[in-house]
C-alpha cells in the first residue's frame, strides 16, 4: 500500500474563507492510502514547503497531494521542493481546491464537500502514479535564422556573438530588408543605410555566421534541438565563388527594367545587385529580363557568368529556428477608391522613402513619378487601408503615424516653399521621444494636420484631387495635390500561409505569426524551438524589432546553454501488446509525434514531440495509447472518487 | 455655445428603438469622417453626415431633427461602400426620417408640387420621393 | 432563349426609348424577353428600415410573378427596379423571421417565395455575359471617332451586396462599347449620385450635380453621355436647359440610354427612337458621327 500524505492550504482566506478546513482535514484522514493529513495557512511559503518535506521523512511517505491553487501556478514549486528529500517529483500531485472550488462557490457546505471529492480523486490518481524521469534529448547548438532584414540580422549577430553557429537564409540576393530602403529613421533622423550597413558588414564577416542569400527554406522536419532543413539556392547564373562584385557586367548590360528595390521608381539592369551596398556584394541575372546577349560574359574579368547554373538544394541540421520573414505593404491595387494603383502620382510610403533617399532614384530630390516635377502640394493619407475591418485590414499598422510625420518633415526640409497636408484619424505616437517628434512637425514645420479620412482620389488636369474632410471644423476639404503618399497597411509576406504550413506554426486571422503567449511568451512560437522576430509577428518599428530579435536570440542561447534538453516525461506511449496498428492515433496527433511502423504493425512514438494532449489516448480503440500517470484506470478511479 | 452636454441629456433617447428601426449599431462609428468627405450632397447639408452619427451616439436626436441633413440625403450609399466600419449611414438617415414621419409629419406634400413638373417627372422620381418623405 | 422581363413603370412612360431599344437588342442574340404578368411597381427606392415590412411587399410580389412564370431569370432595364428587387430578395433570403411575416401579409398569394429562386439580372449584365466579342461581331454601323462618357450613378453599383459591377471602377458599359470603335473618355464622376428623387423638391441639388457631372464629361471631350437609369437620365438631361439659361458658359451634352447608342451601331432602325423625348437633341452629333 502506498503511503500518501495530504497537505491542505488555506491560501489565507482564499480557500479557508469558503472551505471548512478542519472539517475537510478530518474527512480526508479516513480515506484509504492516506496516512497523514495536515493544513497550513500558506503551503507555498518556505515553512509550508519545509513542513511537507519534514512529514515525508517523518512519516515515510511515498507520495504527497497538495490541495491548493491551480497546478499551473505552484505544481513546479512543490515538485521541485519534494526532490530535496529524495521524492520523485511525479509522486507529488496538486488538487486544485481554489480556482475550481473555493473561488466559484459561496456555500461553505457545498464547497467543503466538493473540496473533499477533488482531493480524494487526486489521491486515487496518486495511488497509481509511477515515478518518472525526464526524457533527455541532445541539442544541436546551431541556429537557423530566416530573413535577412534588421530583425534577422540582429538575431543572427546576437546568437553568433554568444559563440554559436548561425545560418542566415535570405530570399533576396542581399541582406538588409526594408530598412535598407528607408531614407532617415524617426524620431532621430539618422540615415537608415548609414546605421544599417555596418551591421550588414558585421553579419557578412562574422566567423560564426554562414550567409545563404537568394535562397529559401523548402522543407523542415525534426523537433526542438534537432531540426533538419532543406534550403533551395535559386540559380543566380553567376558563380559567386568567382564574382568579385566589380560591377563591370552591370554597366554593360543593355537591358533596363524597373527596380524592385527602388519601388519601380528607378531602373536596374537584367544583371544586377539590388543596391550598391549589397551584402554579399555579388550580382545575379534576372532570367525573365535577360536576352542572353552574353555581353556580361564578355566583360566579366573573372569569368563568373554561368548560364547553366541550376537551382540547388543544401541540407542543414540545426537546433533552433528564428523566423524573421518581415513584411510587405498592402498594394494600392486593393484601394480602388484611391485610384487602384493607376494614378502615377499616388504612391505608398516605401516609394516615398526612395524619393527621399540620398541614394534613391532621384538622389534625394523629391520629384513626382509622372513628370519629374518637384511637387508643391503633397498630401499624406494615414490609415489608407488600416483600421478598416469592412474593406481592408482591421488592425493599426503602428508605424504609419510616425513615418508620415517624418515624411512631411523631410519633404519640408527638401522643398522649403512646399506645402504638406496630413489626413489622420488619430495620432498614435507611443514610443520614446515619438510624441515630441510629432509635435515638432506640427509646430515648427507647419504641416497641416487634417482630422479625417480621405474618401476618394482622382486625377484631373495633371493633379490628384483629394476629397477629404476635417471633422474638427466639420468642413470638407478638396485639395488639388501634386503628389499623394498613402500609408498603406503592413502585411505579412505574400506566402505566409506556405511558411506557416512548412514550420507548423499558426498565423492569426491577418496572417501574422502567432506567439506562444501574447504577454509572457512573445518571442516563442507554440512549436518549441521556433522563435519569432520582427514584422512577421506583428507590425512594429525598428527599435521594437531589434529588441524582439534580441529577445528571440536570447531564447535560442538559453536553449543552447546545455547540450541536453529535458522533456516532460508525461507522454503518451504505446503498449505494443495491445496496439493493432490501426493508425487512428497517427491522424489525430497534432504534433506528428506518432508514426505507423508497417513492418511491426504497431505505432511508434517520438517522445520528444509528444506534448501530452491526450488526443491519441482518447482515440485509441484498444487502449494501447496510454498517457503516463493519466492511464485509463487512473482516470476511472478518479471519476469514481468524484461521483462517490 | 448652446446645448451643453450634461449627464441629464447624454443618451436620453431610446437607442434600442433606433437600432431596431435602422438595423445599425451607431457605436461602431469611430468618426473618421469618410462619409462626409465622399458625400455628393454634403454642401447642402446643415450637419455633415458624420455629425449626425456623433449626435446620435450622444443621444441628441432632437439636434439632428432640427437640421435638413436627413432630408438632403438621397440614399446613394456612397458612404456605406467606403465606410471602414461597415456602418450603413443611409439606414441611419432613414431611421431618423421614419421617426419624424411616424409622428405624422410628412416632409413633402404632393399637392404643393406644381402640376407641370409633376407631369414631366418620371414615376420613379415621384414614387421614390414619397417613399422617403411621406408615410 | 426566353427570359422573364420586368419593365417597371417608367419604361412604359418617360423612358420609352430605353425599353424599345433595349428590347430590340435582344433578338440579335437570340434572346426573347417575356414580360411577366400582373407586375406591380417595385417602389422605386428600397426601404431602408428593418422594422417596416410593408414596403417589401410590392417587389416580392413581382418576384413571385417571375417565379410563377417558370423562367427564374428576371431581366430589368431600370437601375432603380434592379436595386429594389435585388435588395428585397436579399432581405428576406437572409431573415427567416421577416420572411414568415411577409408571407402572412400576402394571403392572396399562392406561391411561396424564399428569396433566392429568382435571379434578377440587369440588361448590362446580360450583354456582358454575351460578351463584347459576340456583340462586336454584329456591328453594322461603325461610328466615326465617337467619344462617349459613361455614367453609372448609384443603383447598379451600391450597396456591395447587390452590385452589378465594382462600385469604384465599373466596366459594364466600357466592355460593351470599347469593342465597337467607340472611345470611352475618362472623367471622375461616373459613379457619383445625380441627386435622385431630390428632383421633386430640391431641384437645386440636381442642378448642382448635373453641372458638375456634365461639365466634367464635356471637358474630357465626350460627344455624348450614355447611361442606364431613367431617373439619372431625367436629372442629367432635362435640367441642362435650366443650366444653359443660368450660365452662358455651360456647355450641354446629349444624354442617351446606352441601348439607344448600341442599337444604332448594331443597325436597328433609328425610327424606333422618339427623339422628341430628348431635351438636348442628340441627332446632330449622331449624324456627325455617321450613326444617323
Amino acid at each position: 500500500m502506498k503511503r500518501i500524505g495530504v497537505f491542505i492550504c488555506h491560501c489565507g482566506i482564499n480557500i479557508a474563507g469558503t472551505v471548512d478546513i478542519e472539517k475537510l482535514t478530518s474527512q480526508i484522514k479516513e480515506y484509504p492510502n492516506v496516512v497523514h493529513v495536515e493544513n497550513y495557512k500558506y503551503m507555498c511559503s518556505s515553512p509550508g514547503q519545509q513542513l511537507i518535506n519534514q512529514q515525508i521523512m517523518d512519516k515515510n511517505l511515498d507520495a504527497v497531494v497538495v490541495a491548493a491553487c491551480s497546478p499551473s501556478l505552484h505544481e513546479n514549486t512543490f515538485r521541485t521542493s519534494v526532490q530535496r528529500v529524495e521524492m520523485n517529483p511525479y509522486n507529488c500531485e496538486i488538487a486544485n481546491i481554489r480556482e475550481q472550488c473555493s473561488w466559484v462557490h459561496d456555500d461553505k457546505q457545498i464547497a467543503t464537500d466538493k473540496a473533499a471529492k477533488i482531493i480524494k480523486s487526486m489521491v486515487e490518481k496518486t495511488v497509481l502514479d509511477e515515478p518518472l524521469m525526464p526524457i533527455t534529448v541532445p541539442v544541436n547548438r546551431k541556429a537557423l535564422v530566416i530573413g535577412g532584414g534588421v530583425a534577422g540580422m540582429q538575431a543572427a549577430l546576437n546568437i553568433a556573438n554568444n559563440g554559436y553557429e548561425v545560418i542566415l537564409v535570405e530570399r533576396e540576393s542581399s541582406i538588409g530588408g526594408h530598412m535598407a530602403m528607408l531614407s532617415e529613421t524617426f524620431p532621430t533622423l539618422d540615415c537608415s543605410q548609414c546605421i544599417l550597413t555596418p551591421k550588414m558588414v558585421e553579419v557578412d564577416q562574422h566567423p560564426n555566421i554562414t550567409l545563404i542569400t537568394y535562397s529559401e527554406v523548402v522543407e523542415v522536419s525534426g523537433f526542438v534541438g534537432n531540426f533538419k532543413v532543406k534550403i533551395k539556392q535559386k540559380a543566380k547564373y553567376v558563380d559567386w565563388e568567382k564574382c568579385n562584385g566589380c560591377g563591370d557586367c552591370i554597366t554593360e548590360c543593355p537591358i533596363n527594367t524597373p527596380s524592385e528595390f527602388e519601388q519601380q521608381l528607378g531602373e536596374r539592369h537584367a544583371i544586377y545587385r539590388p543596391f550598391p551596398q549589397a551584402v554579399p556584394n555579388k550580382v545575379i541575372v534576372d532570367m525573365d529580363e535577360c536576352i542572353q546577349c552574353m555581353v556580361c560574359q564578355v566583360f566579366c574579368p573573372t569569368d563568373a557568368i554561368d548560364f547553366n547554373q541550376k537551382d540547388s538544394i543544401v541540407e542543414q541540421e540545426v537546433g533552433a529556428i528564428v523566423l524573421a520573414t518581415g513584411y510587405q505593404l498592402y498594394s494600392l491595387k486593393n484601394l480602388p477608391e484611391y485610384g487602384g494603383g493607376e494614378i502615377e502620382d499616388v504612391i505608398d510610403g516605401l516609394a516615398f522613402e526612395r524619393l527621399l533617399s540620398a541614394s534613391g532614384p532621384t538622389q534625394g530630390v523629391v520629384k513626382r513619378p509622372s513628370d519629374g516635377k518637384i511637387p508643391q502640394d503633397v498630401v499624406f493619407i494615414q490609415c489608407a487601408g488600416s483600421r478598416d475591418p469592412e474593406n481592408h485590414m482591421p488592425y493599426c499598422s503602428r508605424i504609419c503615424c510616425m513615418y508620415t510625420a517624418k515624411h512631411a518633415m523631410l519633404y519640408k526640409h527638401r522643398v522649403h516653399q512646399g506645402r504638406a497636408y496630413i489626413f489622420y484619424m488619430d495620432i498614435r505616437s507611443g514610443g520614446k521621444d515619438y510624441e515630441e517628434f510629432v509635435q515638432r512637425v506640427m509646430e515648427e514645420e507647419r504641416v497641416v494636420y487634417l482630422r479625417g479620412k480621405v474618401s476618394r482620389l482622382y486625377e484631373e488636369d495633371g493633379k490628384v484631387v483629394v476629397c477629404g474632410t476635417d471633422t474638427l471644423t466639420r468642413r470638407n476639404v478638396e485639395i488639388k495635390a501634386d503628389l499623394v503618399v498613402t500609408a498603406t497597411p503592413i502585411r505579412p509576406i505574400e506566402d505566409i500561409d506556405q511558411l506557416s504550413k512548412l514550420f507548423k506554426i499558426s498565423i492569426n486571422q491577418n496572417g501574422f505569426l502567432t506567439e506562444a503567449h501574447p504577454k509572457l511568451r512573445p518571442v516563442e512560437s507554440l512549436t518549441s524551438g521556433i522563435y519569432l522576430a520582427g514584422c512577421a509577428q506583428a507590425p512594429r518599428d525598428i527599435p521594437d524589432t531589434v529588441a524582439q530579435a534580441s529577445g528571440a536570440a536570447s531564447m535560442v542561447c538559453a536553449l543552447f546553454s546545455s547540450d541536453q534538453l529535458y522533456h516532460d516525461p508525461i507522454i503518451a506511449g504505446v503498449d505494443e501488446d495491445l496496439c493493432s496498428g490501426c493508425g487512428i492515433c497517427v491522424g489525430v496527433c497534432p504534433y506528428s509525434a506518432r508514426t505507423l511502423n508497417r513492418e511491426k504493425g504497431i505505432v511508434e512514438v517520438n517522445e520528444v514531440l509528444c506534448e501530452a494532449c491526450g488526443a491519441c489516448s482518447a482515440a485509441c480503440p484498444s487502449g494501447a495509447a496510454q498517457q503516463r500517470n493519466f492511464t485509463d484506470i487512473q482516470l476511472k478511479n478518479m471519476v469514481k472518487a468524484i461521483l462517490g | 455655445m448652446n446645448n451643453k452636454l450634461t449627464l441629464e441629456n447624454i443618451q436620453q433617447f431610446d437607442l434600442d428603438e433606433f437600432q431596431e428601426i435602422s438595423g445599425e449599431n451607431i457605436f461602431a462609428c469611430y468618426q473618421c469622417g469618410n462619409c462626409s468627405a465622399g458625400c455628393p450632397a454634403a454642401d447642402f447639408m446643415d450637419l455633415a453626415p458624420h455629425e449626425v452619427i456623433r449626435l446620435l451616439q450622444l443621444g441628441q436626436i432632437d439636434e439632428v431633427v432640427k437640421t435638413n441633413t436627413v432630408w438632403i440625403c438621397a440614399a446613394c450609399v456612397t458612404c456605406r461602400v467606403r465606410c471602414p466600419k461597415g456602418v450603413d449611414l443611409s439606414k441611419i438617415m432613414e431611421a431618423v426620417r421614419q421617426i419624424v414621419l411616424r409622428k405624422k409629419n410628412n416632409y413633402v406634400d404632393l399637392n404643393k408640387i406644381e402640376s407641370e413638373l409633376r407631369e414631366k417627372l418620371p414615376q420613379i422620381a415621384l414614387v421614390g420621393n414619397f417613399r422617403k418623405f411621406t408615410l | 432563349m426566353e427570359i422573364s422581363y420586368y419593365p417597371g413603370c417608367t419604361l412604359k412612360t418617360s423612358a420609352k426609348n430605353y425599353e424599345k431599344t433595349g428590347l430590340a437588342l435582344l433578338p440579335i442574340f437570340d434572346i426573347s424577353p417575356v414580360e411577366i404578368k400582373d407586375w406591380v411597381c417595385c417602389g422605386a427606392t428600397y426601404s431602408l428600415t428593418s422594422d417596416n415590412l410593408m414596403y417589401q411587399l410590392a417587389p416580392i410580389r413581382t418576384l413571385i410573378r417571375a417565379k410563377e412564370s417558370g423562367n427564374p431569370r428576371l431581366l430589368t432595364l431600370c437601375d432603380m427596379c434592379y436595386n429594389t428587387l435585388k435588395r428585397a430578395a436579399l432581405f428576406i433570403e437572409n431573415d427567416e423571421e421577416k420572411r414568415e411575416k411577409i408571407k402572412n401579409f400576402m394571403d392572396e398569394e399562392e406561391t411561396d417565395y424564399r428569396g433566392d429562386e429568382v435571379e434578377v439580372v440587369h440588361l448590362l449584365t446580360l450583354l456582358n455575359e454575351i460578351g463584347s466579342q459576340k456583340i462586336s461581331e454584329k456591328l453594322v454601323k461603325s461610328p466615326l471617332d465617337l467619344k462617349i462618357a459613361t455614367y453609372y450613378g448609384c443603383m447598379l453599383l451600391r450597396p456591395k451586396e447587390i452590385q452589378a459591377d465594382s462600385a469604384e471602377n465599373p466596366q459594364l458599359m466600357e466592355n460593351i462599347f470599347q469593342g465597337m470603335g467607340v472611345e470611352v473618355v475618362e472623367y471622375p464622376f461616373r459613379t457619383e449620385c445625380c441627386g435622385s428623387y431630390q428632383i421633386v423638391n430640391r431641384r437645386e441639388i440636381i442642378l448642382d450635380r448635373t453641372k458638375k457631372i456634365i461639365s466634367s464629361a464635356v471637358k474630357n471631350n465626350a460627344d455624348l453621355m450614355v447611361l442606364s437609369c431613367p431617373l439619372c437620365d431625367y436629372n442629367l438631361e432635362a435640367t441642362q436647359k435650366e443650366l444653359i439659361e443660368q450660365d452662358s458658359n455651360f456647355k450641354p451634352l446629349p444624354v442617351l440610354y446606352f441601348s439607344q447608342l448600341l442599337a444604332l451601331i448594331l443597325g436597328i432602325d433609328p425610327e424606333i427612337n422618339d427623339w422628341s423625348l430628348h431635351n438636348i437633341d442628340p441627332t446632330p452629333v449622331l449624324k456627325r458621327k455617321g450613326l444617323l
